[in-house]
């Protein structure tokens, strides 16, 4: 298994997306040489001037689902919209299956769409809804009806096979607009925020259904996607996109543990990681970041002078609760409001350190907006934990998992040498 | 939110349908009176003696027969020809963007207000030079020129309430454009596109200045027209019963299309194309 991650990974020069899934036990492997989907270089400038997508490089693996993640109007639907030909792009290069097809129509390009509205063709049973595209293929009336049913067990649609769109419930209609894309068999599977009509609690169920017939078919789907959550579940990778530009494309935990940037650390994880502006002193040989009540080991290589350290809610927490902390620091904080999930509970504290957070027009000028002190630090500590608001609390912060980012570009500073740390994306 | 219905409302009612059914009924009671009963001075409401002879002998007229084929023929080609080129036209103007666009739907709209009467004079002389006067297509032109507004109009309004998602669905599907227009487009606007047939058709069905004016024989004389020339055997006694029979005839293809269709005619078609 191991010479065969090595003998993937290593002839070419990107990195390899895995994920393990419980009952296969191991690793599925994308080998990038063969990328079902790939853009190059792709841009897109609207009419009216607007910048969607900027130089865009992403390769898409044979099998693998990749996610495209960002804020609305980052670019990623028409990221998507590109790979289907329904626009085209000012610059760059569009490759399906070892083909170019930047300028090929959408019909010619083997894909499916899920659209976010679902597109279902109104006038048509959820059964000729299927037939379509298989009818545009004049494919023989047997052999549709054989593959319609086939899809329709699939995905346990057989008993609305007769109704029209408007008599389907939302997760039946999101349920034939999949079977639509399915009964093709195309080469990869688009998706348009597929999920985002749906109420949460059928979201949640239909995420692990893209994920169980993403498994079944093998094929290569791309998901687009505003919401995170949804993002890291679904994902064997995440590209996270803002204003047309790739910000990081990782495997989701490598996403959460190591954002490239400011942008990502803040996106991605709710609540979000908790940024605050440190000062840089030097200590003997080591350099220490403070930031409120914490003083940080900063990587080697950081000048005297600022950073920005990041703590995820979750890596605070009352030492009595906290498991698999590394090395810890412990501080006394005054909780200023505590909100109770169930698992877990959010303190919100306050610290005496300048509060970054990326707003929407960063980025053009300076990476993020700075706050004035005091920053309120969300801590997701175990539900045991006894806080109530107004009372003192002492709370261990596990340094190993602290990120550090450049307080000029954002971008994330490494630890030398630190350990479970993963190489760039 | 139901509004309650008082007596008020019905009293409306009824003077409405007094008002509005009070001539068709009038209408059909003539048509079925004989000559002698309609030539008495003050005839009454109801009939004597009710009697077919009337609409036998406007059926057995063969100009009359002459004119309804004209009348059928016309507006049928007027109607086919204007809701093509106006679902084409309207497609274009709700799915493309060109220079001109808003110019050519006020032109059109103005077109369709113009005062049909100030255009037979020029028309009268131009299709004698051309060799279009009293000919089939010397009516379905100006029929068809002067629906065209109405009926562009109304497709594309249609056709701006299609969710685009659903062309590139077609697209995606491996459909061509032409594929997705007729096999998607078309048939979500149909009750846009019965709307303009029916507008188109009682337009042309109905109308009479350009039929008297632009015909001169039962070559091309659709029945509005030809009514006129029903003088009867006695030029001082008018056969008002013949007429209204007549009359009571080219109503009842308006009726019988109207209550065809109106189930076509239905908002909401295109529930269930998206969300929900």
């Amino acid at each position: 298994m191991d010479d065969a991650i090595s003998k993937a990974c290593g002839s070419i020069p990107r990195r390899c997306a895995r994920r393990t899934t419980a009952e296969q036990g191991g690793f599925v492997l994308y080998d990038l040489s063969v990328a079902a989907i790939s853009l190059a270089g792709v841009s897109k400038t609207f009419g009216d001037g607007t910048l969607a997508v900027a130089d865009l490089d992403l390769d898409i693996a044979d099998g693998e689902l990749l996610v495209v993640v960002g804020p609305s109007g980052c670019g990623k639907s028409t990221v998507l919209r590109i790979v289907a030909g329904l626009e085209s792009p000012t610059e760059g290069e569009v490759t399906i299956g070892g083909r170019v097809v930047t300028d090929a129509s959408p019909g010619d390009r083997d894909l499916a769409i899920v659209f976010q509205d679902y597109a279902l063709y109104p006038h048509l049973s959820a059964y000729q809804n299927l037939a379509f595209a298989l009818k545009s293929r004049r494919m023989g009336r047997k052999a549709i009806d054989k593959r319609v049913r086939e899809v329709a067990a699939l995905l346990s649609i057989e008993p609305l096979l007769h109704r029209k769109p408007r008599a389907l419930s939302g997760g039946e209609r999101q349920r034939v607009a999949m079977g639509r894309a399915i009964v093709r068999s195309p080469s990869a599977f688009l998706m348009d925020e597929p999920l985002s009509n749906l109420d949460a609690k059928l979201r949640v169920q239909l995420r692990s259904e893209i994920r169980r017939l993403h498994r079944e078919l093998g094929e290569t789907f791309l998901f687009v996607t505003h919401d995170q959550t949804e993002a890291l579940t679904i994902g064997d990778r995440v590209a996270v996109l803002r204003r047309g530009r790739l910000q990081q494309l990782d495997d989701p935990q490598s996403l959460y543990d190591s954002p490239a940037n400011l942008f990502v650390a803040g996106f991605i994880g709710t609540p979000p990681m908790n940024l605050l502006l440190a000062t840089v002193e030097a200590d003997g040989t080591q350099r220490i970041a403070r930031a409120g009540p914490w003083r940080f080991a900063v990587p080697a290589g950081v000048l005297i002078g600022r950073v920005v350290v990041g703590i995820r809610p979750e890596h605070l927490g009352a030492p009595e609760f906290v498991t698999g902390f590394g090395e810890a620091a412990t501080a006394e904080v005054l909780v200023a409001e505590a909100e109770t999930l169930g698992g877990v509970s959010l303190l919100h504290f306050a610290v005496d350190a300048q509060p970054v957070s990326v707003r929407d027009d960063d980025g053009l000028d300076a990476p993020f907006t700075l706050g004035s002190p005091p920053a309120t630090v969300i801590a997701a500590v175990d539900a045991r934990t006894q806080a109530l608001p107004e009372s003192r609390l002492t709370l261990a912060v596990d340094k190993s998992r602290v990120r550090f980012f450049d307080a000029d570009t954002g971008e994330a500073l490494r630890l030398n040498g630190a350990p479970s740390e993963r190489p760039p994306a | 939110m139901k509004a309650r219905i008082g007596p008020l409302h019905i009293l409306g009612a009824i003077a409405i349908l007094i008002w509005c059914l009070l001539p068709i009924v009038w209408i059909v009671s003539l048509s079925l009176k004989p000559a002698d009963e309609t030539a008495t001075g003050s005839p009454q409401f109801l009939p004597k003696t009710s009697t077919w002879d009337n609409y036998s002998e406007v059926l057995g007229n063969d100009d009359f027969q002459r004119a309804l084929i004209n009348s059928f023929g016309i507006s049928l080609i007027a109607t086919t020809l204007s809701v093509i080129l106006a679902t084409l036209c309207a497609y274009a103007i709700a799915r493309l963007e060109f220079k001109g666009k808003r110019i050519v739907l006020t032109i059109a709209l103005a077109i369709a207000m113009f005062p049909v009467v100030s255009l037979v004079g020029p028309l009268f002389d131009q299709w004698r030079l051309l060799g279009l006067y009293d000919t089939w297509p010397g009516l379905i032109i100006p029929y068809m020129s002067f629906t065209l507004p109405l009926a562009i109009w109304t497709l594309a309004a249609f056709f701006r309430e299609i969710p685009w998602e659903l062309e590139q669905a077609a697209q995606v599907d491996g459909a061509t454009s032409w594929q997705a227009f007729r096999k998607v487009i078309v048939p979500l606007a149909a009750p846009g596109v019965f709307t303009a047939a029916i507008l188109t058709f009682f337009f042309a069905w109905n109308d009479f200045v350009f039929g008297i004016s632009l015909t001169s024989t039962t070559a091309a004389r659709p029945v509005p027209a030809q009514l006129a020339f029903f003088v009867g055997p006695d030029p001082f006694n008018p056969p008002a019963s013949t007429l209204a029979a007549a009359a009571v005839m080219v109503t009842v293809p308006i009726i019988i299309i109207v209550l065809l269709f109106q189930r076509k005619i239905v908002a909401g078609l295109t529930s269930g194309a998206v969300k929900g």
